[in-house]
This record gives structure tokens, C-alpha cells and sequence, in this order.
């Protein structure tokens, strides 16, 4: 069942990202069929994630695999709430490529499969990780913003000739977007990291995930501060998102060290 | 019925031909009018073109009589009938047939010649789909999106960094045409003109009554430039008027300089500082370049979507040439069906009103379900093959031409 709920999902994901690579060169009736991508994608992985749950006698994503797969669906899920607005297409061209890769990684890493068998408490790794991964899928997605803005604000600086070729949301909207997501992801995240250290054993070493995790949460918080407090803008700002957004890939990928182990 | 059409445009003929068969709406209304004796005529006339789409039963005269309403013998013209002439209006609604493809303004023309013609079904239903397919390319292709002017494309570049242009307030400098063409743009995506600034101050004041604006000395220049999002420059000033040095800091707000002025206003350094988008002359003429070429590339998507509803218009205009001969058909069964009945009234007596509803009710069936097929057949074949399956139909059934069918129905009522 699993099984057969995997494809279809990596399917769909996979035919979003090569249309909306099509809408970026001519925008139109590839833009709609990437949306719908999008959407029956992330409904058949979330049909994916529940029959997982039901299988499981524990939390299932406690793997490295795993929680790249509830991740995949965190980040698209968090790109369904406003990404498939025509201007926003060209967002979905850096989303959907890499949630397509990363689902197939994670089915490559058997995190579709199974879960391994944790010491901890399913209530305590639905609060931990499943926050920690929603902070994490918010911040993605406020990379990916940063991204697109940097992009835009270049072609205008250029002055190129195709710069309103792309249908791209304004810089002012841009900028304003990947504040806001991580003015919203934050907290989310700060939440999983606290569930994290109620549950740390009394005398047990900080593993470098936490450290890391630490971090992360300390440059996208003077990221907040910088932004909403010091007046930090344009170019700077995007640039600080992208270097938080460095930290949550090097996270992702220290992440089968055995955090849970 | 045949729908002719009899024109000219911008494509054949110069603006001194086209501009002596040029007509306001009202005097487009009373032409069409006049043309249309007992048949149908919508005149549009336009600055760029001047057609008449007329539908009568003698398609010569109907053209002939076009041509003259249209100077033929002095001005260039061009004659279409039937599909053509459908697949003409529908590429000129779509704005394929305007000087910049994808141009919003013609559907409107369209539609208002349309209201103010002599209508009936035939060009009520051709102008409908025209509207419709006008509509149906601008939703499915970009053809319309990106601008087609210097003044628009600086708007359009504005809305890319500001997005939404209402609280943008709007600083000109210099008070001349290109400044208040700009301001217009500006102010149709909702921005703000908030200052004029002149060096002949009378000019600002003129320019800033325009706009519901302030009209500031030229030497307060740089203190307005501390509240503006976006500056437009066009004076005929021999050295640039604004520096790098003059733009205050803008923590962290966008500043969009529009230059329009050759030689440059603005001192190109300008663009160096963050936040500052400048754009002069040649780079608007540059992105209005490319996106003239990008609707081109989209006029060949919108035509695929013309050709398809010309194809549908003209198997619906196909249809309408057998419905005589399915009148006449359906005609004569009915009699059949009620002569029969009458013929055993005697026989049928005995019964109720109700047993009599239901023999004429088995009988309407009954004759409704052998003519379904045929009929279904005709208009298929009307479409595809023309008229040869009706007069075959004609034949077969044993109905009268379409004249005398006519002729008798009307003398029936």
C-alpha cells in the first residue's frame, strides 16, 4: 500500500517541477498543470504519511529517511498555502525539483519503508521533531524566497531586457514574504528545540545536532532582530536567510548520525 | 444567408485613404443601418481599420454595395465572405491583426460597433464569439502582458519592485510631454503623483494641477527626494541634475529612477547605490523590444486559438443552412401524423380524453424518433460536406425548396 501510494506521489512532484520549468519559458497552460502537480502530489503523500502511521506501532519518522520524507511534505504543504498563485510559479521551479529529489532520497533510504525503533516516546517525538520539521520546512521555504529575490533584484540591477518576461512577485512582496516566514518559522522551531531539551537526560552530552541546531536558531534570530529591529533590507537580509538556510542543510544531512539513537 | 465582409487597415491602405471612410460611432450606427436593407450589417470603424461585415442573401450586391458605402473605387479593400470573413473578426477582436499584437483597446471598439449595428442572429452570434474568443486569447496567452510603450514599461518595472503601486508617491522632473505620459502610466497602476518639480516653475504648476499634485521648487530637488519611491526625469538639461550624492539614504526602501531624458538626467552612478534601481531611455526601449517580441511569440499560440473557433463558427453558420429543410421535414411528418389521426377519427370515438392524449402522444413520438436520426445526419453533414446531403434529403422526403417552404409557412400564419 505504501508502496503504491510512493509513486504516485514522486510522480506528481516530478511532473510539477518539469512544468513549471515549462511555464518559466512560456507561462500558461504548463503553469496550471504544475499546480495540480502540487496539489494531487501532496494529497497522495499525505495518504502516504497516514498509512505509514497506521502501520507503525511507534512514531514512524524517527530515521533520518523518515523525517526527510515528513519534511518533503512539511515544505510542500507549507508552499500549497499561497505558492500556487500565478506570480509565485517561478518559486515553485526552486520547491518542487528539490522536494521531488528529496522524497526520492528518502524512498532510496528506506524512509517509506518503516521506522527503526526509538527509546523515546512516540507523544515526545511527535512534539520534537514534528516541530523542529515544521521550522525547518518554514525556513526552507524562506531560503527559497531569499532565493527568488536575489534573482529578481539582479535581473533589475542589470536592467536585462527580459526582466518582466518571468512572472516574479515584486522584490518589496518577496522581501516581505521570506521576513515574515521566518518570523513565523522561528517560534515553530523554538518550540521542537524545547521539547528537545526537556526530554535531554540529565548528564547526557550535547550531541553536534544540537550544537547545530543551537545555531540555526541563533542566526535566523539575529536575522529577526536585524530585520525587524536594526531596519535590515534587501540584499543583506536575503543573504542572512540563505546563510541560516546553510545551517538547516548541514542539520538535514548530520541527521542520520544517530540524533535518536 | 452569406456573411461578406468588405474593409480596409492599416495593412493595405495609408492613413490619408483610410482616414476618408473613417466614422464616429453614431454615423458607423446609421451605415450599417442603411446597408442592411432586410438583412443584418455592423460597421467598426477604428483609427486603424474601417469594415463593414454585412449578411444577406446576395452576397454580391451585399459586397457591392459595401464597397461603394467604402469608396471602393478610390480606396484599397479588402473583400471576405463566410469563414474568412469570421476568422478576420476573430483575429482583429484577439488584437492579432493590430499594429502591437495583443492590444486591450480594439475588443472594446469591437464590441461597441457590435452594439450600435444593424444585428441579427447571424451576426449576433459572430460578434458574441468574437468577444469571447478576444477574451479567451488575453486569458490563455500572455499576449497582453507585457507593455507595449516606453511609458508602460516603465510602470510595468515599477510594479515589479514595488508590486502594488497604491502609497507609491511619484516625484517629475521636468514638466514636459514625456513626464506626463510616464505620471499617467504611473497613476493607471495606482500610484501616487505626489510632486512636480520644474525649472520653469509655471510648467510644474500646470503638470502638478494635472495630477492633484505639489509643485515644488526645482531647488528643493533634493529633500524631495527623501519621501519619493520613484523619481521620473525628463528635462532638456545638457548636464545630468541628479547625483549619486543627492540620493539620501533610503534605509532599506527602494528607490525606482526612471531617466527619460537623452542627454541622461541622472548620473549613472546612481545605480551603484543599494536600493536604487535606475533605468534610462535605451533600457526601457530595450525591455519594450523584448516584450513586443514575447507577444509575437504568443500571437502564434493565440492564432491555434482563433483558427479552432473560426472552424466552430463556420460548422454552426454550415448548420443554419439546413434548418429550412429540417422544418420542412419535421413539417411534413406533422401533417402526416395529424392527417392519419383525422382520418380515423371515426374510429377513435369511443375514446376518453385521456386515451386521446395518449395516441397523440405515441404518435408525436413515434415520429420524433424516426426523424432524430436523419436530422442528427444532416447537420453533421451540412458541416462537413455542404449542402449536396440536403438536396439528396430534399429529394428523398420529398420537400419543397427552401423559397416555396417559406412562402407557404407564412401564408399559413
Amino acid at each position: 500500500m505504501v508502496e503504491l501510494l510512493f509513486w504516485p506521489a514522486l510522480l506528481a512532484y516530478g511532473e510539477a517541477a518539469v512544468a513549471y520549468a515549462g511555464d518559466a519559458r512560456r507561462p500558461g497552460s504548463m503553469g496550471r498543470l504544475a499546480t495540480w502537480g502540487v496539489r494531487i502530489g501532496w494529497l497522495v503523500q499525505t495518504a502516504l504519511l497516514v498509512a505509514q502511521a497506521a502501520r507503525a506501532a511507534a512514531f514512524p519518522w524517527d530515521t533520518w529517511a523518515g523525517s526527510l520524507n515528513l519534511f518533503v511534505w512539511l515544505v510542500v504543504g507549507a508552499y500549497l498555502i499561497w505558492g500556487c498563485k500565478p506570480r509565485f510559479r517561478l518559486l515553485g521551479l526552486v520547491v518542487m525539483p528539490l522536494a521531488a529529489l528529496l522524497l526520492a532520497i528518502s524512498y532510496a533510504a528506506g524512509g517509506v519503508a518503516g521506522s527503526g525503533r526509538s527509546g523515546y516516546s512516540t507523544l515526545f517525538l511527535v512534539g520534537h521533531v514534528g516541530f523542529v520539521l515544521a521550522g525547518f520546512a518554514g525556513l526552507t521555504l524562506a531560503a527559497a524566497l531569499a532565493l527568488l529575490y536575489l534573482w529578481q533584484e539582479r535581473e533589475l540591477k542589470r536592467r536585462s531586457p527580459t526582466v518582466l518576461r518571468f512572472r516574479a512577485p515584486s522584490l518589496v512582496t518577496l522581501e516581505s514574504l521570506f521576513g515574515r516566514t521566518v518570523a513565523y518559522s522561528l517560534p515553530v522551531l523554538t518550540l521542537g528545540m524545547a521539547a528537545g531539551f526537556a526530554r535531554l537526560r540529565h548528564g547526557s552530552q550535547l550531541d553536534p545536532l544540537i550544537v547545530l541546531t543551537v545555531l540555526t536558531w541563533a542566526v535566523f534570530g539575529a536575522f529577526l532582530v536585524l530585520r525587524f529591529g536594526a531596519g535590515w533590507h534587501g540584499r543583506r537580509a536575503a543573504y542572512t536567510t540563505l546563510a541560516g538556510f546553510a545551517f538547516v542543510v548541514a542539520l538535514q544531512l548530520s541527521l542520520h548520525m544517530g540524533h535518536f539513537a | 444567408m452569406s456573411l461578406v465582409l468588405v474593409g480596409t487597415s492599416h495593412r493595405l491602405s495609408p492613413v490619408e485613404e483610410r482616414e476618408r471612410v473613417a466614422f464616429d460611432l453614431a454615423g458607423a450606427a446609421a451605415l450599417a443601418r442603411g446597408l442592411a436593407l432586410e438583412g443584418e450589417a455592423v460597421c467598426l470603424s477604428t483609427c486603424n481599420r474601417t469594415e463593414l461585415y454585412l449578411v444577406d442573401p446576395d452576397p454580391e450586391a451585399a459586397e457591392a454595395r459595401a464597397s461603394k458605402a467604402l469608396l471602393g473605387e478610390e480606396v484599397e479593400l479588402y473583400r471576405m465572405t463566410d469563414e474568412a470573413a469570421a476568422l478576420h473578426l476573430f483575429r482583429v477582436a484577439a488584437g492579432l491583426d493590430s499594429l502591437v499584437p495583443g492590444e486591450g483597446e480594439i475588443l472594446g471598439q469591437v464590441r461597441d460597433a457590435f452594439e450600435a449595428g444593424a444585428r441579427g442572429p447571424v451576426l449576433d452570434r459572430l460578434f458574441r464569439e468574437a468577444l469571447r474568443v478576444g477574451k479567451k486569447v488575453r486569458t490563455e496567452t500572455a499576449i497582453n502582458e507585457s507593455p507595449a510603450s516606453v511609458s508602460s514599461a516603465a510602470a510595468a518595472l515599477a510594479q515589479q519592485v514595488f508590486g502594488d503601486l497604491s502609497g507609491c508617491r511619484v516625484l517629475l522632473v521636468g514638466a514636459g510631454e514625456v513626464s506626463e505620459l510616464a505620471a499617467r502610466a504611473l497613476a493607471a497602476r495606482g500610484a501616487t503623483i505626489a510632486a512636480v518639480t520644474s525649472r520653469t516653475q509655471a510648467n510644474a504648476e500646470k503638470l502638478a494641477d494635472a495630477f492633484d499634485a505639489r509643485a515644488v521648487p526645482f531647488a528643493g530637488l533634493g529633500s524631495e527626494l527623501e519621501h519619493a519611491d520613484v523619481v521620473v526625469s525628463s528635462t532638456s538639461s545638457a548636464e545630468p541634475i541628479l547625483s549619486r550624492e543627492q540620493v539620501p539614504d533610503r534605509k532599506g526602501r527602494p528607490l525606482f529612477v526612471i531617466d527619460l531624458a537623452v542627454p541622461r538626467d541622472v548620473d549613472p552612478a546612481v545605480a551603484e547605490l543599494e536600493d536604487c534601481y535606475l533605468y534610462d531611455i535605451d533600457d526601457l526601449q530595450a525591455v519594450v523590444r523584448e516584450s513586443l517580441s514575447g507577444r509575437r511569440r504568443e500571437a502564434e499560440r493565440a492564432e491555434a486559438i482563433v483558427e479552432h473557433e473560426a472552424e466552430r463558427f463556420r460548422d454552426w453558420q454550415a448548420s443554419l443552412r439546413v434548418v429550412p429543410a429540417i422544418a420542412s421535414l419535421r413539417e411534413r411528418a406533422e401533417s402526416i401524423r395529424s392527417g392519419e389521426l383525422a382520418k380515423a377519427e371515426g374510429r377513435l370515438e369511443g375514446l376518453s380524453e385521456s386515451e386521446r392524449r395518449t395516441v397523440e402522444s405515441i404518435t408525436t413520438q413515434i415520429v420524433n424518433k424516426l426523424l432524430h436520426v436523419p436530422i442528427v445526419r444532416l447537420k453533421q453533414a451540412a458541416a462537413a460536406e455542404g449542402s449536396g446531403y440536403v438536396e439528396v434529403a430534399k429529394d428523398l422526403f420529398g420537400l419543397p425548396d427552401d423559397e416555396n417552404a417559406d412562402s407557404r409557412r407564412k401564408s399559413r400564419k
